[in-house]
C-alpha cells in the first residue's frame, strides 16, 4: 500500500475520527494530537489493514479507545475547553444571538454527558451512523444502544427545556 | 416543504425514546433547520441545529506519517559521524607529514607571517602577565592583613578571658 493509497483509504473518514476525539477530550489540540495518532497507528499496520473488512468501523473504535485511555491518564488532567463558534447563514441578527446562546449551550450540555452515551450521541445524531454500525464499533448491543441513546437525548430535551424557560443567560 | 406540526411531535416523540430511522431524524434536522419553528418546539432547534453544525468541522492539519522521517534523520546522523571521522582520520594525515622544505614561496611567506602575528599576540601576553603581578602585590597586602585582624581577635579572646576571671 502506498502513501497516497493510504491516504484515499482513510480520507473519508478522518473528519469522523477527529470529531469524535474532540467531543471526548473536548480540546481541539488534544483531538488533532489523537488523530494524528489513530491514522499513525493506521499507517504502522497497512498490511493488516486490508485484512479489515471494515476499516472505518475499525478506526472509530480504536478512536474510542485511544481518547478513553486518554481521559484516565493523568496527562489529560489539564484539558482546555475550546467551543467552537457556531455560524448560520438565514436567521436574523437578534435571533443569531440568542441561537449562539443556546447552541453552545447544547454543547455544555453534552459535555456532561457520560461518556458512553457521548460516543453513542456523536456517532447516532451527528455522524449519523445506524445502529448496526454503531453496534460493531462499539461492540454493544443495539437494545443497549438505545437505552443509552434515549437517556441521553431525553436528557439533553430536558436541560434545554428548563434553559428555554428560565434564558439562557448564564 | 409544508410539515405537519402533529407529525413532528409524534417523531420528536419517537426520537427521545430512540426508535426513529435515519430518515425520520433527517426529517426531523430538515423541519428545524427552517427559520420559522413552532414555538413550543422552539428549543429543539438548537439541539439539531448544533448536530448540524458540528458535522461540518474537518480535520485540517497535515497528515504525518512520523516513523519514517524519524528514520531518515537516524541515518542521517550515523552518516554524518561516519563522514567527521572519516575525515579526520584519512584526510588530516598528508597534511601533518609535510616539513617546512616542502612549502612554496607562497606558503612559506604566509607562515612566516603566521608566526610573527603569533610572537606579537605571546609578548603582548606577557605585558598582561606583567601587570598581574600588581594584583598579587595586592594579595600579599591583603593577606597581611587578614593576619592582623587574625591579631585582633586573638586580643579579644584574651580580654574575654580577663572578664571571666574577674
Amino acid at each position: 500500500m502506498t502513501q497516497s493509497d493510504f491516504m484515499k483509504l482513510v480520507m473519508p473518514f478522518k473528519d469522523k475520527v477527529f470529531r469524535l476525539a474532540k467531543r471526548l477530550l473536548v480540546s481541539n489540540e488534544e483531538a488533532e494530537d489523537a488523530t494524528q495518532e489513530i491514522l499513525l497507528r493506521l499507517w504502522k499496520n497497512k498490511y493488516k489493514i486490508a485484512e479489515y473488512r471494515n476499516v472505518e468501523a475499525f478506526s472509530m473504535t480504536m478512536t474510542k479507545n485511544f481518547c478513553l485511555d486518554r481521559l484516565k491518564s493523568k496527562q489529560a488532567q489539564n484539558l482546555k475547553i475550546v467551543h467552537s463558534n457556531y455560524q448560520d447563514t438565514n436567521v436574523s441578527l437578534q435571533k443569531q444571538v440568542e441561537l449562539n446562546d443556546s447552541v453552545e449551550w447544547v454543547a455544555k450540555i453534552m459535555e456532561d454527558l457520560p461518556e458512553q452515551q457521548k460516543i453513542i450521541l456523536q456517532l447516532r445524531d451527528i455522524e449519523e451512523y445506524d445502529y448496526e454500525e454503531i453496534a460493531k464499533i462499539l461492540n454493544m448491543k443495539e437494545t443497549a444502544i438505545r437505552v443509552a441513546l434515549s437517556r441521553a437525548r431525553k436528557t439533553i430535551r430536558e436541560k434545554l427545556t428548563k434553559a428555554h424557560h428560565y434564558g439562557v443567560s448564564n | 416543504m409544508a410539515f405537519q406540526i402533529r407529525d413532528i411531535e409524534q417523531l420528536l416523540e419517537k426520537y427521545d425514546n430512540a426508535q426513529t430511522s435515519l430518515q425520520e431524524e433527517q426529517q426531523l434536522k430538515h423541519y428545524f433547520a427552517q427559520e420559522e419553528v413552532a414555538p413550543h418546539l422552539q428549543h429543539y432547534k438548537a439541539m439539531f441545529s448544533y448536530f448540524q453544525e458540528t458535522k461540518t468541522e474537518q480535520f485540517t492539519k497535515d497528515i504525518r506519517l512520523k516513523p519514517k522521517k524519524i528514520r531518515i534523520y537516524k541515518w542521517a546522523s550515523v552518516a554524518a559521524v561516519i563522514a567527521i571521522m572519516f575525515s579526520v582520520t584519512f584526510l588530516n594525515k598528508p597534511d601533518s607529514k609535510r616539513s617546512l622544505e616542502d612549502l612554496s614561496e607562497e606558503e612559506l611567506l604566509v607562515y612566516n607571517q603566521t608566526k610573527e602575528a603569533f610572537t606579537l599576540l605571546s609578548s603582548r601576553f606577557n605585558q598582561g602577565v606583567n601587570s598581574l603581578n600588581a594584583l598579587a602585590i595586592a594579595s600579599h597586602n591583603l593577606e597581611k592583613g587578614v593576619k592582623q585582624v587574625g591579631l585582633i581577635n586573638e586580643f579579644g579572646k584574651t580580654t574575654n578571658k580577663i572578664f571571666k576571671t574577674n
